[in-house]
């Protein structure tokens, strides 16, 4: 048995007894990143393949979420900082070996797009609709004729920002919790799999449903296999893995993972979606909701858990 | 140049006045620390061996916390030794995350705070003050690349180790066993 004792009143706050320096902030913003990340990536995909018109709720209606929720986001992580009034150092430089300053500038590039792709449908939603000044309506003109310049540029940023929201953790080598590769993938699959749900709960179009339902159980099956496969790479690495791996197999995370996470916030919307597609009756809003409430639970126990995880020596 | 520290664990007996020397001499504020005394118990009763050791900021040649920082406020100045810029500082935590030592802390001001091994002393010729002050002289500091420094006099002849070497940060606190 080893036990080792700091003696000398070691009691740094949020760093001692054990590290705490991140807190809701962080698992919302990555919540509410990658959300923004799947609408957009659905609907910059089906604006480049030009199915604008058979998937209205993707290409149009969601897309009003993602500027609220990426600001919402920015709020988050504004509100994390310690020393706020030098926020405005993240942009006087390049650093490329920091996926923070990646996602910095990730932000800085998606918001006011994402903005201005949703106000060129503003005439389609809001009936009368006139901007105030000529030299709008002339760029709105020339935005929607290069519709599909802004759909590329939006999907490769949004799968930028999403696999962010899990590489902002997965570069941390000192915790060995996020300190796995597939935690980038894991996090922009369940990115993707929260904005379809939002899709599916807000469309009307039974044929946009049924397209974003069989998508979703494509992405949540894929979720269920990354999950086990980040179980069992740690069960398989060193003493500091193996560990972390008991915070999910008995240890204090155990229920939260296992009950919130994976049954009701995976496996039970698979199976609710997969009824409905055989054409059971079933409130849409049920496996959405389970869907939103188990990435945001996801996000909130990555978080904090890895901070639980540290090296011994 | 090459700034390291070796502590004898074998001299160390964790009165931690390194810990208020450093306090004193870089005005850390009251509650926090840059250094701190592990004693590390192994075995069982009766065979138990005791371990003491002053510990604090590595120093690393690989440093996770300035591959961390968004703005570049965690720097290594000439020696290898790893600062903060409190003025470009945004206090997002990232390389309080990242070190496997948990060296660093939030300072109250707002900026993130660690050891610096008293730079300020050492352009002066003077020891860092915890090295300064130890009773036992269980501490040695020096340029590693100088062979006739105190810290690679100490270090000759003697088994030591870092800690968490499997971290890959590459550290420069080397304890004497």
């Amino acid at each position: 048995m080893t036990e080792e004792l700091l003696t000398s009143g070691r009691m740094n706050p949020n760093i001692d007894p054990y590290l705490n320096i991140w807190h809701w902030h962080i698992p919302v913003y990555l919540f509410l990143g990658g959300l923004a990340a799947g609408i957009l990536f659905f609907a910059a995909y089906y604006t480049i393949t030009g199915k604008e018109k058979q998937m209205p709720t993707t290409v149009k209606w969601a897309t009003f979420i993602v500027p609220a929720a990426l600001i919402i986001g920015l709020i988050a992580l504004f509100l994390d900082l310690k020393h706020q009034m030098y926020f405005w150092r993240l942009y006087t430089t390049v650093r490329l070996e920091s996926p923070m300053s990646w996602g910095a500038w990730t932000l800085m590039l998606i918001t006011p797009l994402s903005i201005i792709w949703v106000a060129t449908y503003m005439k389609e939603v809001v009936p009368g609709w006139q901007w105030k000044w000529k030299f709008l309506d002339t760029a709105e003109t020339w935005i929607i004729k290069n519709k599909k310049g802004l759909a590329w540029a939006l999907i490769v940023l949004a799968v930028i920002l999403g696999i962010y929201t899990g590489i902002l953790l997965s570069a941390f080598n000192a915790r060995p919790l996020w300190n796995v590769s597939i935690l980038g993938p894991l996090f922009l699959v369940s990115g993707l799999s929260t904005g379809a749900a939002v899709i599916i709960w807000m469309t009307k179009n039974h044929h946009e449903r049924k397209i974003m339902s069989r998508i979703d159980i494509l992405l949540i099956i894929i979720e269920l296999f990354l999950v086990t496969h980040m179980i069992m790479g740690f069960l398989a690495g060193s003493e500091v893995k193996i560990a972390t791996a008991q915070l999910f197999l008995g240890g204090q995370f155990t229920v939260s993972f296992w009950v919130f996470f994976v049954i009701l916030g995976l496996v039970f919307p698979l199976v609710l979606e997969t009824l409905e597609l055989r054409g059971f009756k079933i409130p849409v809003a049920v496996p959405a909701i389970l869907i939103l409430f188990g990435g945001l639970v996801f996000r909130f126990i990555i978080v904090e858990a890895g901070q639980f995880t540290r090296y011994l020596y | 140049m090459r700034y390291a520290m070796a502590i004898d664990t074998n001299k160390c007996v964790g009165c931690a006045d390194c810990v208020v020397a450093c306090q004193t001499e870089n005005n850390v504020p009251v509650g926090y620390a840059r250094d701190w005394i592990a004693e590390i118990v192994a075995g069982t009763y009766p065979n138990v061996e005791l371990e003491i050791r002053s510990e604090r900021c590595n120093h690393c040649d690989n440093p996770p916390c300035v591959r961390a920082c968004p703005t570049g406020a965690s720097h290594v100045v000439e020696g290898g030794i790893v600062k903060v810029t409190p003025e470009e500082c945004i206090g997002c935590g990232a390389c309080i995350q990242s070190c496997p030592y948990d060296a660093r802390f939030s300072h109250p001001d707002g900026y993130v705070d660690k050891c610096t091994f008293c730079d300020h002393r050492v352009k002066k010729g003077q020891d860092p003050a915890c090295v300064a002050v130890c009773p036992t002289k269980c501490m040695y500091f020096g340029d590693l690349d100088d062979p006739s420094s105190d810290v690679s006099e100490a270090m000759k002849n003697r088994k030591y180790k870092a800690l968490a070497p499997e971290a890959g940060t590459d550290p420069h606190i080397f304890y004497l066993m």
